[in-house]
């Protein structure tokens, strides 16, 4: 009786969760590849060659690689930090850490252009600057601003991934290390990078993926398309148009970021395996 | 002398692990720093190693102030708790670590490795990673990495706590032989004191981060100067009065007494060996009887209260409710409110002029 009860049990949850796993990914995402061809191979060519696309394509790679650069350093050195040293504020910093988590990004673009904007009150700093060097720098609504909440909303990824490894590990190896001689780099490079190799591997996957795809953060920041846009802004504003055409080329830019982000996956499960292994 | 503290102190925020600490230990010997978990031993010898900073007082090492020489400048070869080996390197290359951060010629280095392989025995698994092997060869590892730049001194954190009883003994033979063939002054952090007694020339007893007592094996086991040593070596009870035992009646009122099974002789009513003793003997009720391998332990009922004692497998054999003679012949006395006071033998009055050793 008990028997029966627990298989109904395991065949009803594998039952709701493919169920819930088709209706609300699978099937969208084959929408997106039907509709993008729906004009045929020709026209989605053009659509992903359209220069708004590929301005928008080339948006999104620099601010994931910037993104994805200045994480993994702070990240690390964050996480370091964080199970390395007793200092006061631990726990602060700690906290702080996950707020890109739990705010939502377009409070955080916001609070971007209230700080760099116009009237914001980093302007004189900003202003300062640009006169002192001779350059000019404009971090609302241009692609560095866009750079700037990509960091932002990306930044726990690499940290948060890091650190239950560094906790688990202790510091009995690099103290033994540091008593042989060894010096801060070589310590790192010898003793803890192999242990944190492939969670570090993957936060940087996941901040690749989270990178890619963020709209809220950069919306509030961006607004010319082909110049500052970046791909998820660029689809919504082809679907806002709201003609059959441009409804299509919504689609088939999209399917970029589907091709990209199924590539992430088939690498995230690389790393993943080999991390398992190694083990 | 070789290593010395000189007033040491050190505090963690309102724990103080260290007060005072002053001892000093001579060139070639092993000493143990003995005491229960959370006495500050460790600290101390992290302390020594340069790990860990003091607060105030001097690290001397061969005559020099060490105090603001770095851990890696000391001199020093450190055998962590749980070894602390690289676990993503072999065992070839944990022990040539020291070496190659100091780059050491890459001939010699080879040479000097592999000559440490062989002195602890695992030639063949230097392709192993940690994970690889035994409890026991890692600490062979270990201790390897530790004294392959050829330290002058070699620290010890509890060496034997992550291994398991069974190949503990063996170990420590293996590492006593090991120290003594190298020839390295060692000091050693350990809360057990079998492992003290038998493998160190000195033992220091560490209680509160109070250094109690400093010694060879056998002084501090007959001549405990601290009522946490009297207890904390050898197994003891303890008694609040030794009212109605014969013999003991001058002892001050107030005074603990400690008792070792040593202390305590049982026999039969028509023992001969102590037949001229029997008027200095009590009456007592065997309660228990425990096997113990090579000896007996008894739980003796005498005077209301309970006596533990040994006896030997050759002797005549006894049984549970048994009446026996009990002869006390000497105990410990300390003052548990007067901190300052020494622990104090006190000899059973009755047993003047009879040497019991000579029994």
């Amino acid at each position: 009786m008990k028997e029966r009860r627990e298989i109904i049990v395991k065949w009803m949850l594998i039952g709701i969760s493919f169920l819930f796993f088709i209706i609300m990914l699978v099937l969208p995402l084959l929408e997106v590849i039907v509709r993008a061809l729906a004009d045929g191979w020709d026209s989605y060519c053009n659509a992903i060659s359209a220069d708004h696309t590929l301005s928008a394509l080339k948006v999104t790679l620099i601010a994931t690689v910037i993104a994805l650069a200045v994480n993994t350093v702070f990240g690390l050195a964050a996480a370091w930090a964080l199970t390395k040293f007793d200092f006061f504020g631990r726990n602060v910093l700690s906290t702080l850490i996950d707020i890109p988590f739990s705010i939502s990004p377009v409070i955080a673009g916001l609070a971007f252009i209230m700080t760099f904007g116009r009237s914001g009150w980093m302007a004189p700093v900003l202003d300062w600057i640009n006169q002192t060097l001779g350059t000019d720098i404009a971090l609302v609504f241009s692609v560095p601003g866009v750079v700037l909440a990509t960091i932002f909303v990306t930044f726990p990824f690499v940290s948060r991934e890091i650190i239950p490894i560094l906790y688990a590990q202790g510091s009995d190896e690099e103290e033994a290390a540091a008593l042989m001689g060894a010096k801060g780099f070589t310590i790192f490079r010898k003793i803890t990078f192999p242990h944190i190799k492939w969670g570090l591997l993957y936060g940087m996957i996941l901040c690749t993926a989270r990178a890619f795809g963020e709209f809220g953060a950069v919306y509030a920041i961006s607004k010319t398309r082909g110049e500052t846009f970046t791909l998820p802004l660029e689809i919504d504003a082809l679907y806002m148009t709201g003609s059959a055409d441009s409804i299509t080329q919504a689609f088939a830019v999209s399917s970029l970021l589907v091709a990209m982000a199924v590539v992430i996956l088939i690498g995230k499960n690389i790393v993943e395996y080999y991390g398992r292994k190694r083990k | 002398m070789y290593v010395e503290m000189r007033k040491i102190c050190k505090k963690f925020g309102d724990y103080e692990a260290a007060k005072s600490i002053d001892f000093g230990i001579e060139k070639g010997k092993m000493a143990a720093l003995l005491g229960p978990s959370g006495s500050g031993k460790t600290t101390i010898l992290r302390i020594l190693a340069g790990l860990e900073k003091q607060d105030s007082g001097d690290v001397i090492i061969e005559g020099r102030v060490v105090n603001d020489i770095p851990a890696s400048k000391r001199g020093i070869g450190f055998v962590f708790q749980n070894y602390a080996l690289f676990r993503y390197m072999t065992v070839y290359d944990n022990i040539a670590f020291g070496l190659k951060v100091q780059k050491a010629d890459k001939h010699q280095m080879k040479e000097r490795v592999n000559e440490m392989i062989s002195l602890i025995g695992l030639e063949g698994l230097e392709k192993r990673y940690p994970d690889q092997l035994s409890g026991g060869q890692r600490q062979r590892v270990a201790f390897a990495r530790a004294i392959v730049p050829n330290p002058q001194l070699l620290l010890l954190d509890e060496p034997f706590a992550a291994i398991d009883a069974k190949v503990r003994k063996e170990l420590r033979a293996w590492l006593k032989e090991m120290i003594e063939k190298v020839g390295i002054t060692s000091i050693f952090v350990t809360h057990d004191q079998d492992e003290a007694v038998e493998l160190a020339d000195d033992i220091i007893i560490i209680n509160e981060g109070n250094l109690e007592q400093m010694g060879s094996p056998v002084s501090i086991y007959k001549h405990p100067e601290t009522p946490f040593v009297a207890h904390f070596i050898g197994t003891s009870n303890t008694l609040d009065n030794l009212s109605g035992f014969k013999g003991f009646e001058g002892i001050e009122a107030g005074k603990k007494v400690i008792i070792r099974p040593e202390f305590v002789e049982v026999f039969k009513n028509d023992n001969q060996r102590f037949k001229n003793l029997m008027d200095a003997t009590e009456e007592g009720i065997i309660k228990k009887i425990a096997f113990r391998g090579s000896y007996l332990e008894l739980t003796m009922l005498v005077n209301g209260v309970l006596l533990t004692t040994t006896r030997s497998l050759e002797r005549r054999s006894v049984s549970v409710g048994e009446k026996m003679r009990v002869l006390l012949h000497r105990v410990y006395l300390f003052d548990d409110t007067n901190a300052e006071m020494r622990a104090e033998i006190y000899k059973n009055e009755l047993l003047k002029g009879v040497d019991i050793e000579m029994l």
